[in-house]
């Protein structure tokens, strides 16, 4: 469980920071990073055994029907790259703290870090590879937030978009690859792939699963020519830049190159896609970062470098470059995560990044200097700092390797990208801090305060011990990492000095030589570089995206114009046209049903329906008619229910026709009473014709359903055969409700709640100062009022109805499991009986007599119903499982008590305060457009024979 | 039987979506209100039209027809009326602050009819 937990943490983390942000700054942060510390600490109490060999799993059935399983494992790959996501996110946690300014919205930021770290180390831990694309996907969109924080630069948004557009389509190719690779080996979790490498590599779908997967890992780890989004994605925070883009996120397709190594690596197809790649990626990305200005630029292209480098690594396919690829990764982040950090600094206390207006901040910001020299030093390879260990080793690895036939292409390539590397280092040291100190920065630099640095500090600290004592320090985790990685055992031997005749040596000091030289040169280079004309990445990008979006916008719009009437047409035609075809292509027989005998008072029954119903579409325009047509519909439709043996349905219809009715018509007083005239008659036509399409579909439909019989054996049976030993009732239909499918009625009834609350938040948000509040105030009847609008007869009877009316409501509830009833058809008749009383003395005179609360009526209904549920636990049975007994209470006979009775309450009440909230908000609008509140329970009071008063209550 | 049942389906189907496409709100409220019914009747209807035999026990039934799309249908027709009040309610909160009625906002003439 505990694997799950730590994927799971951060999920579980991510609301915490937007709820303390209200608890300030120190105590926002503090709770992110006590989670992720959290996560940090159990990932460690699972390290020992990963130390001693083993692989700890976690397995969680998800959908097993699709392979999708939540298995998490974790082994030497797994607690590398998960104690960098966590132990690096607790130090951009904590230099966050102090890098974002007052007007960032602290909690927001703090939720998407934590969100894409738990996707992140979801990444890392899953054994399933749907899990992990699951995942994966999340890391592209988290990323997006965070890349595009600051929401008011717009290249903050381009950027966001394009690290979207190019790493999410690199993750539908990888979706693909991982099918196929599933496909072959016939499982999706990745302790079964990984050991099945020669059945996948012998396989036809192998070149085609490879290249899919490596376009997802290709796109993510910013390769080339997919490495152009990772620049532009610098707009970010530089504490975005320093997580996302040095220690985490570009190294995810690092990762899996890494975890699937095993299986696809060692093949020349391999060999000659990802080394070439890499190679290739560290040359030209290397090569840029020389002639970039920002100090964020040249560490993204810096980075870019060096992911091609550890992808070349990889790429080789032995096992001791994948050591060393291991081995640079770590080195990577501490050294590369420190710099962004420290050129976070520089950019928060300089207010720029520009190396052509910064230069002599050796004095000034002494701290930041000491740290960014020792960092930018192990970036160039400088003896004894950690990144020259893994530089040696590369270069090492690549002298001994051949490329197509010739033994000194890769050495001298990877030296010349050492060069570049040395090169630009430096610019970054001596353009930064070196040189006079100017009077022109935009502001007067100093160092921060020691929670800023304290993150960089630490991180440096590192590179310098692993650069001393890389046996003592990291050894051991490059051991496990990388025999994870390889499937082999491995011990590496890190050490400063190879011997003289190691190659290594002298390709290193020749890079050092030159990358001096190019320092040396660079004012001449640079204006070589301006004068050279050279494709621009962006302009190319948008110059793909711009003419694909405006096409589906295109597309969209005429589909879709913002008119209902036009896609209800669309949808409606597109529809028929599908269930055509489907007929056309199927086959089928006549129905073999036998029909039923048409009787004179049905077909009455009928004839009013299709009569109304016809009337309704020829008299639509006068709105108040048309609700007496469907007054006539739905009791027609009631009557039909009861003839063909539903009386629950029938007397459900009957009652919502009346809630039905009663809502339009409150609703019809303030709109207009008329429909105008306004489509052609060609429109019309057209409609008629789309009608006439979808009605004569349906008919056709049910008529071809109701002559056939059932195709499988119906589940009815069960439920006919169940209800009274199972449910102990004797009404099936309300056995099925409250029991059987007491869950889903649970859902409904919440649904139901929920409706009503969102019609009491409409009310409230169209009387609040506004249009339609102020349209309201100025209303004036469109319709002359009635002389009586509380006739005392009406009064008198509803009075004289309401207990008697309470009373079937109750009798009809407590009948509902065994007779037609129940809480639905119950709640609707107390609701009406209480309307009526609305309707005859007028709502605020009614409202002021009756002290329920409505919202707390849905609330107290909905937990009834969920705590019913919940009390079958006690019984030790699972969740909604009802009981129930006999009781002989005297004088009575003996009766039942069932739980779901009391589920059935629940159902009722919710039933009961949704109807009347919603009815009771409509109310509340007719009297702030200027309904009187009577004093008395009638206007017109005979034995005084004069009218009564009514008091103005707007 | 069956046929006049199919019948009254087409028939409040046609009804149910020449009223949504008039392009005001109220009658596209009780073009839904049509559908509703002719959805919920379908759904009865897929349990086949049975008389006279109820789902609820009696020693001298001669069998029950089937329970389950009573039940579905009985949900259905209480969350339609859930569904009514809300669209009825954005509709006038739609006409009181705009003073129009009409459901289509093209993209042309995003200001046009402001009746009052």
């Amino acid at each position: 469980m505990s694997l799950a937990l730590i994927a799971a943490l951060p999920f579980l983390g991510v609301l915490l920071p937007g709820l303390m942000i209200r608890a300030g700054k120190n105590a926002c942060a503090g709770v992110t990073g006590f989670v992720t510390a959290l996560a940090l600490l159990l990932l460690g109490l699972n390290a020992p055994a990963v130390l001693r060999g083993e692989v700890v799993q976690t397995r969680i059935e998800w959908i097993p029907s699709l392979g999708l399983n939540a298995n998490f494992f974790l082994d030497g790959l797994g607690l590398l790259f998960a104690g960098l996501i966590l132990g690096i996110g607790l130090l951009i946690i904590l230099y966050a703290r102090f890098y974002l300014s007052k007007s960032d919205p602290m909690g927001q930021f703090y939720t998407y870090l934590m969100l894409f770290q738990g996707a992140m180390v979801g990444i890392v831990l899953s054994d399933n590879i749907l899990l992990l694309l699951v995942f994966w996907e999340l890391t592209s969109l988290s990323s997006f937030l965070l890349i595009g924080f600051w929401k008011h630069l717009p290249e903050g948004r381009q950027g966001a978009r394009m690290a979207l557009a190019v790493t999410g389509g690199g993750g539908l190719a990888m979706i693909a690859g991982m099918l196929i690779l599933g496909g072959i080996v016939g499982s999706y979790d990745l302790s079964v792939i990984l050991e099945n490498k020669d059945a996948i590599q012998s396989s036809d779908w192998y070149l085609p699963a490879l290249i899919l997967i490596l376009l997802g890992c290709f796109t993510k780890s910013a390769q080339f020519p997919f490495h152009f989004w990772l620049p532009h994605a610098m707009a970010a925070p530089t504490p975005v830049s320093a997580y996302l883009h040095s220690a985490t996120m570009v190294k995810a397709g690092l990762f899996l190159m890494a975890r699937l190594w095993p299986v696809l690596a060692g093949t020349d197809a391999w060999f000659y896609i990802v080394a070439t790649t890499g190679l290739v990626t560290m040359l030209i990305a290397a090569k840029i970062a020389l002639f970039k200005d920002d100090l964020k630029a040249l560490l993204a292209y810096s980075t870019v470098s060096h992911l091609g480098l550890i992808t070349m690594l990889l790429g080789f396919g032995t096992a001791t470059a994948a050591t060393v690829a291991m081995f640079h990764i770590i080195n990577h982040a501490t050294f590369k995560a420190s710099l962004f950090m420290s050129a976070g600094i520089i950019d928060h206390e300089a207010h720029t990044r520009d190396l052509k207006r910064l230069g002599g901040l050796r004095t000034l910001m002494p701290i930041t200097f000491a740290m960014s020299i020792i960092a930018a030093l192990s970036m160039a390879g400088i003896p004894p700092l950690n990144g020259f260990l893994s530089k040696e080793l590369m270069l090492e690895e690549a002298a001994h390797t051949v490329w197509g036939g010739t033994p000194w292409l890769l050495p001298a390539l990877a030296t010349i990208g050492a060069l570049f590397s040395v090169a630009y280092s430096f610019r970054f040291i001596a353009h930064t801090f070196f040189g006079p100190v100017r009077d022109d920065y935009p502001h007067t630099p100093h160092d921060p305060g020691f929670g800023m640095w304290a993150a960089p500090a630490f991180l440096v600290a590192l590179v310098i011990v692993i650069g001393l004592a890389p046996m003592g320090v990291a050894a051991w985790l490059v051991n496990v990492s990388a025999s994870a990685a390889t499937g082999e055992v491995i011990t590496v031997k890190i050490s400063h000095w190879h011997g003289l005749y190691a190659p290594a040596l002298w390709m290193s000091l020749a890079a050092i030589g030159g990358g001096l030289v190019l320092l040396g040169l660079h004012p001449r280079l640079m204006a070589l570089w301006n004068a050279t004309p050279r494709p621009d990445a962006k302009r190319i990008f948008d110059g793909i995206i711009e003419p694909i979006a405006a096409l589906s916008s295109r597309i969209t719009d005429a589909l879709h114009d913002g008119a209902l009437t036009r896609y209800v047409g669309i949808g409606m035609l597109t529809i028929a046209a599908v269930s055509y075809f489907a007929f056309e292509t199927g086959t089928h027989a006549a129905g073999t049903r036998a029909l039923m005998p048409i009787h004179p008072v049905p077909t009455l029954g009928w004839l009013a329906l299709v009569m109304a119903t016809i009337a309704i579409v020829i008299y639509h325009r006068n709105r108040l008619l048309t609700l007496v047509l469907v007054g006539i519909i739905g009791l027609m439709i009631s009557v039909g229910f009861a003839y063909f043996s539903a009386p629950d349905l029938a007397l459900t219809q009957i009652l919502v026709e009346v809630a039905t009715v009663i809502l339009m018509l409150l609703a019809l007083n303030f709109l207009p009473k008329t429909t105008p005239k306004e489509s052609t008659a060609a429109r019309r036509g057209f409609d008629i014709g789309v009608a006439l399409v979808a009605g004569i579909g349906i008919a056709a439909l049910s008529y071809a359903l109701m002559t056939r019989d059932f195709a499988f054996p119906t589940i009815a049976d069960y439920h006919i055969a169940n209800a009274k030993p199972e449910g102990g009732g004797t009404n099936i239909v309300n056995v099925i409700l409250v029991d059987f499918r007491g869950y889903d009625t649970f859902g409904e009834i919440t649904v139901l709640g929920i409706a009503a609350i969102v019609i009491f938040a409409l009310t409230e948000a169209l009387l609040r100062a506004g249009p339609a509040n102020d349209r309201l105030l100025a209303w004036r009847p469109d319709q002359r009022r009635a002389g009586d609008r509380h006739p005392m007869m009406l009064v008198v009877a509803t009075r004289l109805i309401l207990p008697i009316a309470l009373m079937v409501g109750v009798f009809i509830f407590l009948r509902g499991h065994n007779l037609p009833g129940g809480g639905f058809i119950a709640g609707l008749i107390v609701s009406i009986a209480l309307v009526m009383q609305y309707m005859a003395s007028g709502f605020a005179w009614t409202a002021a007599r009756q002290k329920v609360d409505y919202h707390a009526l849905i609330a107290l209904g909905v937990l009834v119903a969920a705590a019913t549920g919940i009390g079958a636990w006690f019984n030790g049975m699972p969740y909604m499982t009802s009981d129930y007994g006999y009781v002989h209470l005297w004088p009575l006979e003996e009766f039942e008590l069932a739980t779901a009775a009391l589920f059935d309450l629940g159902v009722f009440l919710t039933v009961l305060g949704a109807v009347m909230l919603s009815l009771a908000s409509l109310s509340r609008i007719g009297l702030r457009a200027g309904e009187t509140v009577n004093a008395q329970p009638f206007d017109i009071d005979p034995s005084e024979g004069r009218t009564l008063e009514a008091e103005e209550a707007r | 039987m069956e046929i006049l049942v199919a019948v009254a389906l087409g028939l409040l189907t046609s009804a149910g979506v020449y009223l949504i496409l008039r392009q005001r709100t109220f009658p596209l409220i009780v073009g839904l209100t049509l559908l509703s019914y002719a959805v919920n009747v379908f759904i009865f209807a897929a349990g086949r039209l049975v008389t006279g035999l109820p789902p609820i026990y009696d020693k001298a039934a001669a069998g029950y027809t089937d329970p389950l799309p009573q039940a579905l249908v009985l949900t259905a027709i209480v969350i339609s009326f859930g569904m009514t009040a809300v669209i009825v309610m954005m509709a006038l909160g739609a006409f009181l602050e705009t003073g129009d009625d009409r459901t289509d906002m093209t993209k042309k003439d995003p200001s046009e009819g402001d009746a009052t």
